[in-house]
């Protein structure tokens, strides 16, 4: 009986491996791609071009004032950054007291990075940490006004300061609220269903901003004479309700694509309907919409900025305010300060976009294993 | 032998840099039944995609009804008319009904009038013993069912040559035997027929030639009593110790 | 516990009751007939300082209508195209479609709309110096001048010639889908059209002559006269949710069509469907099935987003009604009661219409 060995495997035809095999078949593959490549690289050259002088070439990068920003062709003023910088992360916070921000944004990573790593135990500490001493520890160092701290009014807050604040108090009423909202439209009770229903419905068929003038001229009708909100807590309120409704919805998906068999085997262990939902049901489903929560905080980062029109100033906000500085007037300011501005909330943005999509994979190797 | 129908010379082909068929040789006249089996990843589906070009090969010659399979489109649309094939997932167009997903090539690309096509496919459905699905969705079907549907579909071409690929490994023990009843019928009107199967019942009662494939190649070929009964390579015996 | 919150809503409606009193307010929807007495700068309708806030409301509503219809439009459009670049075999296509979306859809739609307005549009010279295309459109700080073109008496023989040409569109492709499915028999469709349509605008020209003219604008003074003026403010806004919206529909769109599977093209090759037949009858009926539900609900995200008009002054519902109203009336309850339904009936109507359509086209069995 003969026995079989295999030939020895060549090496594909040079012109369709490497280099060469991989421009073929991804960049001139037919006339048409070859003529799309072409225009593709016309236009990014154009873009890089027009980029490049304006942020680099053309651009200014020293001055105290205005004069070092009205060049013949001025690209991007970047004294102006340099100049207000202080003021975009922290606004009108006294400079004495700057320090405390600092410590709770450090306090706040020191928390948050080994909470975002999979690898890293202790979780239930760690969340412990964040929820529970983190927000009075932040609250404390930025209000002040105990153990010997000056109080700084909220009406001095401003620049990323206000925009991390809104955004993470945001974020972590949002998810409590959206989970209670979602349980309570799949409740049994109508009442407590259709109160759910009414809310949730209401508040996505809303543009925001009318939530945010409801916050700021409505809230204080319905509240006793004397009685008057701070307008940054007002603020909160009404972003906190609004992404909630868009919160629910999510984690509603993931309580739907829950199998019948968990609740079954749940009650079969004789758990309650409380403990069902807490140990069995919510791991699982918070689990399977964590692309469609962090997509919600994204969401809900982005929207921070619309507390300017209400009278805040957050950063988009105070960076609009420091245009009507005489003293740094030119053309370029305005271009200079959004494309600032835009480049700190893209980093925030992109950088939870691609840690969601490293959860999804993360999670599926998990269920796979 | 009288004149292949398909003709395969020196073929070879690469995913990337890794090397699926190597120096494939293949003739089969018409009429011939071929079973081609062996382990997963040594290449059975991929040789048999490349008879309608599904996947496209890189080194060597195949020839269909004497046409050369290169790039031309013309060719290709030659080929693919003369070829049906059934696919492992069905895949059934899920919005259409059954009717639409016969009576779909028919009218697009044979150009034949709606009431003649629905003919041809209300006949070819009672052929495949489900002539009272036509007007139901494939989602409404079980899944030997839908087979007969994807067999009934390709039959609608009016093909010379039918491939199947692994047609029954998608589907619950109760339904195979529907499935392949459907196909012995087929192979016993005469037609051309290359199937990747793991039935060797199938094999034994239909096939003119049974093929064996590892690593991308053909190791052995023989009529399926000396296949079965006396295999030549040690390979082979291995494979066959492991199925049978 | 519905005691509780009962109690708690008429310690709540007595509150707003004397607040209102003391500040003293008025309430019920009175104002709505009462002399407005601002000027807004782009209506589509009547409206003069002596319109009353009812007809505000109208106006900006329609000013926001308008916004949303052109921004549906070019965001469709620009989403559509980098949606299928995103799919193309061309990685260099591929990539610049996937490096915008990144981009804009990470970026606060608010300071897009102001980067355009502040940014863009308002450093633009003055009339004086407009950028001039062709000397016929104009661009400057005060917006984009157009020409207008103006139609005398006999432009309804263009009318006619162009609702002849549409219903000769419509028969022979119907003559010639009914013949391809009776028969097979391929009916001539381009020439027969392009005859109706070159006759009738033959006839409409010898009996009409060409009784159109076009408005020219021209710098008179410190603005332009003539022609078509798109404020700045309708620019930017548009700019800004097109662009914006547009990368959300991209991802839609790459999603859809991905989620039709391999397979079903496979199928409709191995069948012999030459990929133009393939696209138009397999893939795109199961990829719209995919688009459409979330694409609807961006349409709506835009209509919502239109709102932050507010911030540069272009004259929306929410900028002149809950905005400049609001301000002169001080009625908050019923302006924003008024401007919340508006949005909320628009939403609901439209998921209304979305729920009909789903339900319309789910595929029928599951295991597919």
């Amino acid at each position: 009986m003969s026995s079989f060995t295999p030939t020895t495997p060549r090496p594909a035809p040079a012109n369709t491996v490497g280099f060469v095999g991989w421009a073929r078949d991804n960049l001139f593959a037919t006339k048409f791609d070859t003529a799309l490549t072409v225009l593709a690289v016309t236009i990014i050259l154009y873009v890089m071009k027009a980029v490049f002088g304006w942020a680099i070439i053309d651009a200014s990068f020293s001055g105290t004032e205005r004069t070092a920003c009205l060049k013949e062709v001025q690209g991007a003023c970047w004294p102006f950054i340099e100049a207000k910088f202080g003021q975009f992360i922290y606004g009108r916070y006294p400079d004495a007291e700057r320090w405390r921000v600092d410590l709770v944004f450090a306090a706040g990573l020191i928390g948050l990075v080994p909470m975002l790593m999979p690898s890293v135990g202790h979780k239930r500490a760690n969340m412990i940490f964040l929820l529970g001493f983190y927000p009075v520890f932040a609250f404390i160092m930025l209000t002040g006004g105990v153990l010997g701290l000056a109080a700084v009014d909220t009406t001095d807050w401003g620049g990323l300061l206000v925009t991390l604040v809104v955004a993470v108090t945001g974020i972590v009423a949002s998810l409590p609220l959206g989970i209670l909202l979602a349980l309570g439209r799949r409740s049994d009770l109508p009442i407590v269903r259709a109160l759910c229903i009414g809310f949730i419905e209401i508040f996505r068929g809303v543009p925001l901003i009318t939530v945010l003038f409801m916050a700021s001229v409505m809230l204080p009708l319905f509240l006793p004479d004397g009685v008057n909100f701070d307008k940054l807590v007002r603020c909160l309120i009404g972003v906190a309700l609004f992404s909630s409704a868009y919160m629910a919805e999510v984690v509603r998906g993931g309580l739907q694509a829950m199998p019948k068999g968990q609740y079954e085997a749940a009650a079969a262990l004789g758990l309650s309907y409380w403990k069902t939902t807490r140990l069995i049901i919510l791991p699982q489903a918070l689990k399977l919409v964590i692309p469609g929560i962090v997509n919600t905080f994204i969401g809900l980062f982005k929207d921070t900025t619309l507390v300017l029109i209400v009278g805040l100033f957050d950063l988009l906000g105070i960076v609009q305010l420091h245009f009507t500085d005489a003293s740094w007037a030119t053309p370029e300011t305005h271009i200079t300060g959004y494309v600032f501005a835009g480049a700190v909330f893209w980093l925030f943005c992109f950088a939870m976009s691609r840690y969601s999509i490293f959860m999804e994979n993360h999670l599926s190797t998990d269920r796979n294993a | 032998m009288s004149d292949p129908v398909i003709r395969i010379n020196k073929m070879n082909k690469w995913f990337g840099n890794f090397h699926v068929l190597r120096d494939i040789d293949l003739n089969v006249a018409s009429g011939e039944k071929i079973v081609i089996c062996g382990p997963s990843g040594s290449g059975k589906s991929t040789l048999i995609r490349c008879i309608n070009r599904l996947e496209a090969h890189q080194e060597g010659d195949i020839e269909v009804e004497g046409v050369t399979l290169d790039g031309s489109l013309k060719n290709l649309e030659d080929i693919r008319s003369n070829v049906g094939m059934v696919f492992q997932q069905f895949n059934l167009f899920p919005h259409m009904t059954v009717l639409e997903n016969c009576t779909l090539s028919p009218i697009w690309v044979q150009q034949k009038s709606k009431a003649e096509a629905e003919t041809l496919a209300r006949e070819l459905l009672e052929r495949v013993r489900i002539p009272d699905q036509a007007d139901k969705y494939p989602g409404q079907l079980s899944g030997g069912q839908q087979q007969r549907v994807a067999i009934a579909r390709a039959l609608c071409m009016n093909p010379r040559i039918m491939l199947f690929d692994e047609p029954t490994s998608a589907l619950d023990p109760e339904m195979i035997k529907e499935v392949l009843d459907v196909m012995v019928e087929l192979a016993e009107e005469g037609m051309t027929m290359l199937c990747v199967t793991h039935e060797m019942g199938f094999a034994r009662q239909v096939a003119d030639r049974v093929i064996f494939m590892d690593e991308g190649e053909i190791v052995e070929e023989n009529a399926p009593e000396a296949f079965f009964s006396n295999p030549e390579n040690e390979r082979t015996k291995l494979f066959l110790s492991q199925v049978l | 516990m519905l005691g509780a919150l009962l109690l708690a809503m008429v310690w709540l409606v007595a509150n707003v009751q004397s607040n209102l009193e003391r500040q003293n307010i008025n309430s019920g929807f009175g104002f709505l007939s009462e002399r407005a007495g601002f000027g807004i700068n782009q209506t589509l309708i009547d409206y003069t300082e002596d319109s009353s806030f009812g007809r505000v409301l109208t106006v900006g509503l329609l000013n926001t209508l308008l916004v949303s219809v052109f921004g549906v439009f070019f965001a469709t459009v620009l989403g559509f195209a980098l949606g299928v670049a995103r799919l193309s075999g061309n990685w260099l296509i591929n990539k610049t479609a996937m490096v915008y979306v990144e981009i804009f859809r990470n970026v606060p739609l608010l300071l897009q709309i102001m980067f355009w307005y502040f940014g863009v549009l308002r450093n633009l010279p003055s009339p004086r110096k407009a950028v001039s295309l062709g000397d016929t459109m104009f661009l400057s700080n005060r917006g984009i001048v157009v020409p207008a073109i103006e139609a005398a008496s006999g432009a309804g023989w263009y009318v006619a010639a162009f609702g002849l040409s549409l219903a000769a569109f419509i028969w022979l492709r119907r003559r010639a889908r009914l013949a391809r499915l009776a028969d097979g028999a391929l009916m001539p469709f381009w020439r027969p059209l392009l005859t109706v349509v070159l006759a009738s605008i033959g006839v409409a020209a010898l009996l009409a002559g060409v009784p159109f003219s076009l408005d020219v604008p021209a710098l008179k003074g410190f603005n332009f006269r003539g022609g078509i003026t798109v404020i700045p403010e309708f620019v930017a806004l548009l700019l800004a949710l097109s662009l914006y919206t547009a990368a959300f529909i991209a991802e839609i769109v790459r999603a859809g069509i991905q989620s039709v599977s391999k397979g079903q093209r496979e199928a409709a090759a191995a069948l012999g469907l030459p990929d133009k037949t393939a696209l138009r009858l397999v893939v795109i009926p199961q990829a719209l099935r995919v688009i459409i539900p979330p694409l609807t609900s961006q349409y709506l995200n835009l209509t919502k987003n239109s709102s932050l008009a507010v911030a540069i002054a272009y004259p929306d519902i929410v900028s002149v009604f809950a905005g400049t109203t609001l301000t002169q009336v001080g009625q908050a309850v019923e302006i924003i009661f008024i401007t919340m339904m508006i949005y909320l009936s628009l939403s609901l109507m439209t998921s209304y219409a979305m729920n009909r359509y789903n339900a319309r086209i789910a595929l029928v069995g599951q295991n597919t």
